[in-house]
């Protein structure tokens, strides 16, 4: 593109790419303070003296962290819901994105179904008529309220992406298959989605990510600590206050007084699924958002 | 084609995902007739009487209310400029590195923290910009006395905005980026053999080919001008800032769990689902209008 370098265009480049870095970095340094956080000795982290380097450094909040067993419990509710969410996505999302890609002429009742889900995409009824819905329905304490009120809210946006998808194969392949007496199950499962890898892999990860991250129905639909999913635990445990009054000292006070290492392990541990799935998946969510935003 | 008899299984196959949806997105909306009653938990939504428009009266009468939607715009309005226009500049900087692998593990490590949970990422920054934290620590160098950030109302807003451009800068960047890997590589050619410098090129050939992106992300980013993020202010506020931070959502929340006002909690939510409903409509047209933009 650029063949003549001159001197000035070179320094251009340097100091761009010096800036992209330290902003870059700013991404990662607060994972990196809380690891080295959580690595310090508890008296140098209510002192403020941990930086970018463990200070003492030590295993001690890891080894209490073991003898947490709510920790693990809320860890394992989490895990059970992210396979259930994510599986009742990954089922649910092809099986009703591939009839509604159909033209209406193709499938009459298409459009109604269509602007129906849009709709719930848009419309809510709000937190206070959600609530009691579920507490109707006996869901409170379940860890269905969390698969299921969860899944209901983001799987529309997903099957829009899938839609999308589906409409941009070429529509030879299915002609093909229909000409060779195929049905329509047999062109969704042997057709269709062994070539929708990438929108499947970004559908599978918005879903594994958002179970994971979800805090607010752990926190409302969830009565008892036992049943509190990891992200409602941590949540619980390090940015909860006291909804009463409250002065700037107390404020203070009360940021000194939590265990900050032992929290700083918490949050560390709670990173780490995140960390390892979305590298991998990157290429497909490339792909995926960019499909769903820009379309000729 | 032979698609006759198909519709039927093409019903088969959205019944699952429409009873999921029914159940937990269409059911719920019923529950708004609350805002409409004198809402009585013992009787329920069928047995409790209705009072009209009342507690719609009394809502515009609380100054609670007034200043949460205040604040709700204000934040919300704030985030979609900062949220437009930072990765923006981002896209533009790292589409002039020309190391592909320096360029790569940059937007690797950019995306990182959109896919991290305001509960996290609250505990975190909790913790940076404690009264002893690093930030602090750092500003003490420079002889500034300790400031107790998330304690401030009149930083808050702007601590919000902050972080959460630098949370979602990477992730919106992506969109910007197939934009510009769209633009023809012959009009960079073309210009240069021209004469143009870098400025020139990217003023009159890298700025308009990403226009109509701009503008289809700015005409869509206006359904959400009542939505000023709740994880993340129920996340890191606290009682000192509830008369610059309290949104929609986060009141909502206090007035009607906590604080068991489910007639006025839920004509709030109502009244920021109705808005934010036709909010979004309308900037779906205009984006059709404008980009011929459809959303499937």
């Amino acid at each position: 593109m650029f063949k003549s370098k001159t001197f000035s265009s070179k320094m251009v480049d340097i100091v761009l790419i010096i800036i992209l870095v330290v902003i870059a970095i700013t991404c990662i340094l607060p994972l990196w303070y809380t690891l080295a956080l959580s690595l310090s000795s508890k008296s140098a982290a209510a002192a403020g003296a941990v930086g970018l380097w463990p200070v003492d450094f030590n295993f001690n909040s890891y080894q209490q962290l073991l003898q947490d067993s709510q920790f693990f419990k809320s860890f394992w509710i989490s895990v059970q819901r992210v396979v259930l969410g994510a599986g009742l996505n990954f089922i649910i999302v092809p099986l009703m994105a591939y009839p509604l890609s159909k033209t209406v002429k193709d499938f009459k009742g298409r459009n109604v179904l269509m602007w129906t889900l849009i709709f719930t995409m848009l419309f809510n009824g709000g937190l206070i008529p959600l609530y009691l819905t579920i507490k109707a329905y006996g869901l409170m304490n379940s860890i269905w309220a969390l698969v299921l009120v969860g899944g209901a809210q983001t799987i529309v946006f997903n099957i829009i992406l899938t839609i999308n998808f589906f409409r941009n194969l070429p529509s030879s392949l299915e002609e093909a298959a229909l000409v060779d007496g195929a049905g329509p199950w047999y062109i969704l499962t042997k057709v269709f989605i062994p070539l929708s890898v990438p929108v499947l892999a970004t559908i599978s990860l918005f879903s594994i990510v958002y179970h994971w991250n979800e805090f607010l129905y752990g926190l409302i639909f969830m009565t008892r600590e036992e049943f509190y999913p990891l992200q409602t635990y941590i949540q619980q445990l390090v940015v909860s206050v006291d909804p009463s009054t409250m002065t700037e000292d107390q404020y203070k006070r009360l940021s000194e007084l939590s265990n900050r290492t032992l929290d700083a392990a918490k949050i560390f541990i709670a990173m780490i699924p995140v960390l390892l799935v979305y590298p991998f998946l990157q290429r497909y969510f490339i792909h995926g958002i960019t499909l769903g935003s820009v379309k000729e | 084609m032979r698609t006759k008899g198909f519709a039927k299984h093409y019903y088969l196959m959205l019944l699952p995902g429409f009873v999921w949806l029914i159940l937990f997105s269409l059911v719920p909306m019923f529950g708004i007739v609350i805002a409409f009653q004198n809402y009585n938990p013992g009787l329920g939504v069928f047995g409790s009487e209705f009072v009209g428009l009342e507690t719609f009266r009394y809502m515009f009468q609380l100054n609670d209310t007034m200043n949460v939607f205040f604040n709700t715009i204000y934040i919300a309005i704030m985030k979609i400029v900062g949220n437009l226009i930072v990765p923006l500049v981002f896209a533009l900087m790292l589409n002039e590195v020309r190391y592909m692998g320096l360029k790569r593990s940059i937007q690797t490590i950019v995306y990182l923290p959109h896919f991290l949970s305001w509960v996290i990422l609250g505990g975190v920054l909790l913790d940076i910009f404690a009264y002893g934290g690093p930030i602090n620590q750092l500003l003490g160098m420079f002889g500034i006395d300790p400031i107790l950030f998330f304690g401030r109302a009149d930083l808050f807003p702007f601590l919000v905005v902050g972080s959460d451009v630098w949370k979602e800068f990477g992730f919106n960047t992506i969109i910007y980026l197939a934009a510009l890997t769209g633009i023809n590589p012959a009009l960079y050619e073309a210009a240069s053999i021209d004469g143009a410098s870098r400025l020139r090129l990217l003023w009159h050939v890298t700025l308009p080919g990403i226009r109509t992106t701009a503008v289809l992300l700015a005409v869509l980013s206006l359904g959400n001008v009542l939505n000023a993020g709740f994880d993340q202010i129920f996340n890191l506020y606290n009682p000192l800032v509830y008369s610059s931070g309290d949104i929609i959502d986060t009141w909502v929340y206090r007035a009607g769990l906590l604080n068991l006002q489910y007639e006025l909690a839920t004509a709030v939510g109502l009244l920021k689902s109705v808005a934010g409903f036709m909010l979004i409509s309308l900037s779906y047209y205009l984006a059709y209008r404008f980009t011929n933009y459809r959303i499937f």
